[in-house]
């Protein structure tokens, strides 16, 4: 394949994002193999491309576009009999699993994708290639793509997810939507997935920039389809909400020069409204009809934050109220972490930083940047500039963008040059 | 499908435990066989009558036995071989099996099948 090819097809690719997964969802569904499903629900996108743009988009592009398929798979398995052979065995065990699912309400394919979430992210893969897998089979991004994600170079990430297809072929990691009984135990596992890779976008771990936000939008928008696919779930709700309460401040959390800006330092304007409402709007979906969930709790204190005209008059005793609920529904040192900040607003830096210095000891936040850099802002609003420089020094060692290294490295300076 | 379920047992202090958990394998067994997918089982004898063989690339055979130190490791007590639709049955199987508690646990192998 040549560049120009190779273009074209990652533009393809591009434009039928949303069409792939779903397509390779009902193929897998009708074929229970995954490399088959994806090397013809490629061919069928190719096909469309060519006679499309000739013929007139058909009056069901996803019916065409699965029979298109069908009909290359039978090709190749007339091609290969002992590949048919293997799938004929598959496809009788599909058949038992019950008949497909009908179309929907306009008339076009069912939507066949939350079997798809739930084999990406089955707990028999490993944890680093959950994400890379949904990433490439829900969201539809390409290997190369996937793999500037996670900033791994291209092979590497081919690598993985080879690697993860084959395990699921070869222990046959089935694709099936577990039953009523297992699906409190196998939904967090998928919210984990695609709140690792929200993260990742927000966060970023490493690298020259502070945020990704393509890869933070694209988990929102695979949080969305699930939200679909799992209407009566109040953690995927909640788990949406805290992804859009989130992602509305992007613009304002990046300087001019890419450089951080803290939540009290930013240009509260510039938070996106319309996503904040419907953020808000999921919280309340989040958090009524039964107990919290965890990712509905912090969708709440992330809606607290957005609601504020400014730190001065955010609700510090509501969201530490919070985190007391959120510790007790999932006890770590780092919502610890996040909870003695809140009650540094709320009590002063004195309160803050007793609770910081309990956690000394805790081995999670060790190589965790934020707990010494949370440490150093609180010294330094108590005027204990030398510990305060001491910490930031420390944070600087630990952080893992060149946008938060330079952030601490500002703070830093304002100590030593203030003479400390 | 077939998988093979390793059962490990944790380190010998555990041993009481084990045996008094006798009539939980006598159940998990009896399950097991009326379930229609057993394909073979078998418990082994205690770690301290096994032999390691191996030969060398001049043909020289080497004999040894395992030391004093196999008592603080996972030690394979046993195995099953299932023949069932999928992983997630698999594992599910591999839940019940009392070799999983205890400090014990249960690995899953899929069984290759080389004329696919």
């Amino acid at each position: 394949m040549d560049g120009r090819v190779a273009e074209t097809m990652t533009s393809v690719e591009a434009m039928f994002r949303e069409e792939r997964g779903r397509l390779l969802a009902s193929l897998v569904r009708r074929f229970g193999d995954l490399d088959l499903a994806e090397e013809v629900a490629s061919e069928a996108i190719e096909a469309a491309l060519v006679h499309w743009p000739v013929d007139g988009v058909p009056a069901s592009p996803g019916a065409w576009l699965l029979t298109t398929a069908r009909r290359k798979a039978v090709d190749r398995l007339r091609r290969d009999r002992t590949y048919a052979a293997r799938l004929a065995v598959l496809q009788v065990e599909v058949d038992r699993a019950g008949p497909a699912p009908p179309a929907d309400a306009d008339g076009d394919l069912p939507d066949e994708r939350l079997q798809l979430f739930f084999t990406c992210a089955h707990p028999a893969l490993p944890a680093e290639d959950r994400a890379a897998l949904t990433l490439r089979c829900l969201a539809g991004l390409t290997t190369a793509e996937v793999a500037r994600a996670f900033l791994v170079p291209s092979a590497t990430m081919a690598q993985r997810i080879v690697r993860a297809k084959r395990k699921i072929r070869q222990a046959r990691i089935p694709f099936r939507v577990p039953g009523a009984d297992e699906l409190p135990q196998r939904l967090p596992g998928v919210l984990q997935v695609l709140y690792s890779i929200f993260t990742e976008g927000y966060a970023a771990s490493s690298g020259p920039d502070l945020q990704r936000p393509g890869l933070a939008e694209e988990a929102a928008r695979l949080a969305r389809i699930l939200r679909r696919l799992l209407p009566a779930e109040r953690e995927v709700a909640g788990l949406l909400g805290l992804m859009l309460l989130v992602h509305a401040r992007r613009d304002a959390r990046t300087g001019p020069d890419g450089g951080l800006v803290l939540l009290e330092d930013q240009d509260r304007g510039r938070w996106d409204r319309a996503m904040i409402e419907e953020g808000r709007g999921l919280v309340l979906a989040a958090l009524t009809g039964g107990p919290p969930g965890p990712y509905g709790v912090q969708a709440a204190i992330a809606a607290l934050h957005d609601e504020a005209a400014d730190v001065a008059t955010t609700d510090w005793p509501q969201i530490v109220a919070l985190y007391d609920v959120l510790l007790a529904l999932t006890p770590s040192p780092v919502v610890a972490l996040n909870r003695a900040a809140a009650v540094a607003m709320r009590d002063g830096p004195e309160a803050g930083l007793a609770l910081l210095d309990e956690l000394a000891g805790e081995p999670r936040l060790r190589g965790h940047h934020p707990y010494p850099a949370a440490r150093a802002d609180l010294l330094h609003r108590l005027g204990r500039f030398h510990e305060a420089a001491a910490a930031y020094r420390e944070a600087l060692d630990l952080a893992g963008t060149e946008p938060e290294r330079a952030h601490l490295r500002r703070r830093l300076n304002a100590i030593e040059e203030a003479g400390a | 499908m077939k998988y093979m379920l390793l059962i490990h047992s944790a380190a010998t202090d555990q041993a009481a435990a084990c045996e008094s958990s006798f009539e939980d394998w006598q159940v998990y067994d009896k399950a097991v066989k009326e379930a229609g997918i057993l394909v073979d089982a078998h418990s082994l004898a205690d770690l301290t009558t096994a032999t390691t063989v191996r030969v060398d690339p001049s043909g020289e055979r080497a004999i040894t036995t395992d030391g004093p130190f196999a008592e603080t490791r996972e030690v394979l007590g046993g195995y099953y071989v299932i023949d069932v639709p999928d992983l997630d049955v698999a594992l599910d199987w591999a839940a019940r099996c009392p070799g999983a508690r205890d400090g014990g646990s249960v690995v899953v192998r899929p069984i290759a099948d080389f004329g696919a």
